[in-house]
């Protein structure tokens, strides 16, 4: 699938990056030629850059004027939480590679997946944990989560998903609106999530960054932050910006105006993105040249240009999303993942051959015209297709039974003769979703190698009477539902009549 | 005004018994396993035997007439339709599409809104809830334009207010019941069944901005329906006192205070709860509660009161400071304090099939699994008085039955036939049309050709 090749593109521009960068960080050098730090994917701060003769020619740039010189801002600050080497023995394992193992053994060692499979053994000293007649998943992954941007309580104070203000605000990210205190973060985690990726609203034709996060309590959002996840830029299609522009008297105002609006911005995005890979080039040339005015707007865009950030871009209808890939087709970039996607059935081949997955509801539908055509059995559909399928939530509730969601998708498909195997379905919120992020070579599945992000079930996660008994991230216990020393509590609870309310 | 009310309601009546389905057939449906909810109780192998549109015996050992047509449900589970106990369902067809929308009076009216006016046996949705095992459904109209409470990030909330202040009555309107069976032209079985009102946040937003205020004016406005129904000669003179209300609204309040009519209250805090059981308990009216997700910290209180609950069993979210104390342990909380619990959906006319699952939902936390199933079934039947003619397989009511793949609760089982009233009803929907239009195919022509 296109997902493999779009991840070694990934990977190449992030090397492309880092080199460039690294360029970049030997001419930011401060007046007593200290470097100011260096290069920087998030997880990596501190790197020291060498100080070559370049420097000697180098501008000194105020700090914050060259968008990859330095530290990364708001690196994530994660650290997981403690671990022991456990084995999960003798469960019924859904591996999310298209593997059932009917009963098998998950060794978890150091926040890895150390082994697993049929005869695996427990190693000695392991913590045991009876999975007999239990089942064992990836943890689950929403892709489409609000999550701390639209909190509970839903107040007004708290209503920090769309910055409604201006059609292209790609310049705000969703973490700055993140409340960490959102008690729908231990909400989903007991029903199984442990990544979510946090986006903005749909009202803007682009709504700014998003953010991945690893699901854990915290005081902050950079210590939930994903480390290495690349960002995500959030764009809307239809009915959304054109209905909260056309109501102020502006643009866009209709579906054409939605898309002069996008080509415009990528016209920008395109231009901001020559000028710095010009100044870089003659720098790296050791030639002076003076940087560019920094713009975040187009940090973000030209970012997704440079195949750094993906693209998640909110989409019902099919005619809309075929006008989607034409558009990145003229702009050179790559959309990742279709949200919503109510009518995806309708080109289920043509984005299974573009490579873009697609995130989709079982069967929420009909709310609006462009989900008017939304049906149950859109999931599967797309698998036979062998399309990326993601079951979403785009809701606090639905999110805490998205492994239901599948069950019902599947239940669809089986009806209209397109049966999904479990061992299939399970994709839908684990690997799929990772690899709609570009996290899919840190988790999403069971393998070897892969973060320890793991959900013991109490039976088939695809019934209806099933719960996540117990939740790993990192091979850490982040929830127990039989141990309330593991059942985290937002501050905003405590004290309140929900206070010991069992998840 | 009553005589008037009255013709109508017998007008409609007339035209309801018209539109019933006339089915000259024996039916059975054997060798299914057979969740009653009636005094058959559950039966592991058993044939539901239908005559006439009514069902005639339920049973392990039913004889089964040589001319019956036989339904073969071996290795299936068969159980009552599922009644829907407060939905837009047949009154709203695409939530953002105010055209389609007939749920709400919006400023004009109050307690006389009249939900049944609307009701369109041909909404789209009509089948996609019948594919999902729903054979009835109780009509609740709504305050303002509410629906969606899930679906934030489409700008909609942020940029345009719910409601204005101040405005119209507490009273959303009255209440009926449809029919979901295919080809009636007449989907209301029964209108007037119910009067729906708001308190909480969302009736004192309506009532000027505090809970005392909506209480207070709840009150005046039932004296004044008391006291127009004894002056209402002197009311048609211009002899009787001023009234807020208009005469329309007055009128439809008058079965309410004489509590012949429920009053649907949909309220959310313990508090909230309270003062209203207490009221309506001075006022000596009849009392439904929807919502009430702290209702678990009153359930004594409530269950002493024989008031039941409509809940939506998903709701563990502190989603507004009126619902701090949500919890998924509800429904088995109040069940386990006696009070009768009938389970919904969101109300999201989308989200029809949600009903049954979160029935599912509440077994895994503490509702026992026949509560569960009647909470889908005779519970809300019993609720909204209907229970003479739905809500359970048992001789002489209505042959509202559906035939599943396995357990009803289960979000991998869904109907392979459903029958309304003993008329078999076509298994498709405008989503299953769609479906099967853009099924993998190779053509070289365009799917609008299949």
């Amino acid at each position: 699938m296109m997902h493999t090749s779009q991840l070694v593109r990934l990977t190449l521009s992030a090397a492309a990056a880092a080199l460039l960068s690294a360029c970049v960080s030997v001419v930011s050098v401060t007046p007593s030629s200290k470097p100011v730090a260096s290069v920087a994917p998030a997880n990596k701060p501190g790197v020291k850059a060498k100080v070559t003769d370049a420097a000697k020619v180098a501008v000194v740039l105020p700090k914050g004027s060259d968008p990859k010189a330095g530290p990364a801002p708001f690196a994530s600050t994660y650290k997981p939480l403690p671990s022991q080497l456990t084995a999960l023995v003798g469960g019924h394992i859904l591996t999310a590679t298209g593997e059932e193992i009917e009963t098998g053994t998950v060794v978890m060692d150091g926040g890895k997946i150390v082994a697993i499979g049929k005869d695996v053994q427990a190693p000695a000293g392991a913590k045991i944990v009876d999975a007999k007649g239990k089942w064992i998943t990836p943890g689950i992954i929403d892709i489409h989560s609000h999550l701390g941007v639209y909190p509970s309580p839903g107040v007004g104070a708290h209503s920090d998903g769309n910055e409604g203000t201006e059609p292209n605000t790609a310049h705000v990210w969703a973490e700055h609106s993140v409340w960490p205190q959102d008690p729908g973060f231990n909400r989903a985690r007991a029903g199984g999530v442990t990544t979510l990726q946090i986006l903005p609203g749909s009202a803007n034709l682009f709504g700014g960054r998003s953010v991945a996060l690893k699901n854990v309590p915290s005081i902050t959002t950079d210590g939930m932050k994903f480390p290495g996840a690349p960002y995500g830029l959030k764009m809307a299609c239809g009915e959304n910006p054109k209905r909260v522009y056309g109501r102020k008297g502006r643009s866009p105002a209709t579906r054409m105006g939605n898309v002069a609006g996008y080509r415009s911005a990528w016209i920008q995005a395109a231009s901001y993105k020559r000028k710095w890979d010009d100044y870089r080039t003659k720098i790296a040339k050791g030639e002076k040249a003076d940087p560019p005015e920094r713009s975040l707007n187009l940090d973000t865009l030209s970012g997704v240009l440079a195949g750094e950030i993906s693209l998640q871009n909110h989409c019902y209808r099919a005619d809309e999303m075929a006008t989607m890939i034409a558009i990145s087709r003229e702009f050179g970039f790559k959309i990742s993942t279709f949200h919503h996607s109510s009518e995806a059935y309708k080109v289920a081949d043509l984005l299974a051959k573009e490579g873009i997955c697609y995130a989709t509801w079982a069967d929420w539908a009909g709310f609006k015209m462009e989900a008017y055509d939304g049906i149950a059995e859109n999931a599967a559909i797309g698998q036979k297709a062998g399309a990326c399928v993601i079951i979403h939530s785009d809701d606090q509730i639905m999110t805490q039974r998205l492994n239901q969601e599948v069950g019902i998708a599947m239940a669809a498909g089986a009806r209209m003769g397109l049966p999904v195997s479990r061992a299939d379905a399970i994709a839908w919120i684990t690997l799929n979703p990772a690899k709609g992020m570009g996290i899919d070579d840190k988790t999403g599945s069971l393998v070897s190698g892969k973060n320890a992000d793991v959900v013991l079930w109490s039976g088939d996660p695809f019934s209806v009477y099933s719960m996540a008994e117990t939740v790993f991230i990192d091979g850490a216990v982040v929830f127990d539902r039989k141990d309330p020393r593991y059942q985290p509590k937002s501050d905003f609870e405590l004290g309140q009549p929900g206070e010991g309310v069992h998840p | 005004m009553i005589r008037k009310t009255s013709l109508i309601a017998a007008a409609s009546a007339l035209s309801l018994l018209s539109a019933l389905p006339v089915v000259a057939q024996t039916i059975a449906i054997v060798g299914g396993r057979i969740l009653s909810q009636g005094p058959a109780g559950d039966i592991a192998s058993g044939t539901v035997l239908i005559k006439d549109g009514k069902i005639v015996a339920v049973g392990a050992k039913v004889t089964v007439p040589a001319d019956a047509l036989i339904v073969d449900a071996s290795g299936k589970t068969v159980s009552p339709g599922l009644v829907l106990p407060s939905t837009s369902l047949t009154v709203a067809e695409v939530e953002q599409i105010d055209d389609t929308r007939d749920d709400s009076a919006g400023q004009r009216m109050g307690a006389a809104f009249d939900v049944q006016y609307g009701v369109n046996p041909n909404s789209a949705l009509t089948p996609l809830a019948r594919l999902g095992g729903v054979t009835r459904a109780v009509v609740t109209p709504v305050l303002g334009r509410g629906g969606s409470d899930g679906h934030k990030d489409d700008g909609a909330d942020d940029f345009s207010g719910s409601f204005e202040d101040g405005e119209a009555s507490l009273f959303a309107g009255q209440v009926a019941t449809a029919t979901l069976a295919a080809g009636v032209t007449e989907a209301v079985v029964k209108a007037k069944i119910g009067m729906a009102l708001d308190l909480g946040e969302a009736g004192a937003a309506y009532a000027g901005g505090s809970r005392g205020a909506a209480i207070v004016l709840l009150k005046s406005a039932l004296e004044d329906a008391r006291h127009y129904a004894r002056n209402r000669a002197a009311f048609d003179m211009g002899g009787s006192r001023p009234y807020p209300y208009s005469r329309d609204d007055l009128e439809a309040l008058i079965p309410v205070v004489e509590g012949r009519m429920p009053l649907l209250v949909r309220v959310h805090r313990a508090s909230d709860i309270t003062q209203i059981l207490k009221f309506a308990a001075d006022q000596k009216l009849k009392l439904i509660l929807e919502g009430a997700e702290e209702g678990w910290m009153v359930a004594d209180a409530i269950a002493k009161a024989g008031v039941p609950v409509l809940i939506d069993a998903q709701t563990n979210l502190p989603g507004s400071f009126e619902t701090l104390g949500s919890t998924l342990q509800n429904a088995g909380r109040l069940n386990a304090a006696g009070v009768t619990v009938a389970v919904m959906g969101s109300r999201d006319y989308n989200n029809l099939r949600q009903g049954r699952f979160n029935a599912g939902l509440a077994v895994s936390y503490g509702l026992p699994y026949s509560a569960a199933m009647a909470s889908v079934t005779i519970n809300p039947a019993k609720i909204w008085g209907l229970a003479d003619r739905i809500g359970s397989l048992e001789p002489g009511k209505d042959a509202d039955v559906v035939i599943w793949t396995g357990d009803p609760l289960e979000v991998t089982t869904y109907a392979t036939s459903v029958f309304i009233q003993g008329k078999e009803q076509p298994m498709t929907s405008r989503s299953l049309e769609l479906a099967n239009r853009y099924r993998p195919v190779k053509s070289d022509y365009p799917p609008a050709y299949r």
